[in-house]
């Protein structure tokens, strides 16, 4: 099966009340797809957390979830900054967020880490000043 | 347990819903991540938060209801997403750890 577009999606920085709709749209259509709710579970985990990424932390950006055959994969891209250092950035615990985004139960740094341990392969391209994107497989 | 034998045995403000489900697990939490990770579905999950993601986090882990601790206060934004999304949110000023043990009592 050739790759299709199952949502694509425009995200606002600091739009937490809108946190979680793309999350929920691609959960619906996954259901209605009747994706194994392992995988459905896997995939929406990893979608949420990218996209409160770019609410959280980001100057905006857009999500996209392709399927094929093969996989489900998830392309967050944003306008910037960028993260200086990616592999601190996935360090459990590790997170730049202020008080009032650890107040809402978000920044205790384990968004990056789901992303990665629910994923079965994840790219990140960024870097000080840069946009990133973030593109996360997971398999059927 | 369903929920609103839950809501009465233990006299839980009922703030959306109840959508009827039935209750089969506990998780407890606050880290917004953590609980995307770790709630399964049906859980009740018992938390301090009252804000609008509460609402799209408790829909995407399909928990049977969100019990809101110690009378924390609860957006009215997020009652009316609740609402929508039919997701229970019932509020106690029990604590964390004494709605738990009650939990227990009641075989969950």
């Amino acid at each position: 099966m050739q790759e299709q577009i199952l949502i694509q999606s425009k995200i606002e920085k600091g739009d937490f009340t809108r946190g979680g709709e793309v999350s929920s749209s691609l959960k619906d259509i996954l259901r209605k797809l009747g994706v194994p709710s392992d995988t459905s579970r896997r995939v929406t985990i990893v979608t949420y957390e990218l996209e409160m990424n770019i609410i959280i932390h980001s100057l905006g950006g857009e999500i996209t979830v392709l399927i094929s055959s093969e996989q489900i994969k998830v392309i967050a891209e944003d306008q910037g900054p960028g993260i200086p250092d990616v592999e601190q950035a996935f360090q459990p615990g590790y997170s730049t967020a202020d008080d009032f985004v650890r107040g809402m139960g978000f920044g205790a740094g384990m968004g990056l880490n789901n992303v990665k341990h629910y994923s079965d392969q994840l790219t990140v391209e960024t870097g000080q000043g840069k946009k990133s994107k973030f593109i996360a497989s997971v398999y059927f | 347990m369903k929920v609103t034998e839950l809501v009465d045995k233990l006299e839980l403000e009922v703030v959306a819903g109840p959508f009827e489900r039935e209750i089969s697990g506990i998780y407890v939490g606050d880290l917004l991540s953590n609980v995307m990770a770790r709630a399964q579905a049906d859980d009740v999950w018992l938390t301090v938060h009252g804000h609008q993601n509460v609402v799209a986090v408790a829909s995407l882990t399909q928990v049977a209801a969100v019990i809101v601790v110690e009378d924390f206060p609860i957006e009215p934004a997020a009652v009316q997403k609740a609402k929508e999304m039919e997701v229970t949110i019932l509020r106690t000023p029990m604590t964390a750890s004494d709605l738990i043990r009650k939990l227990f009592e009641l075989g969950l």
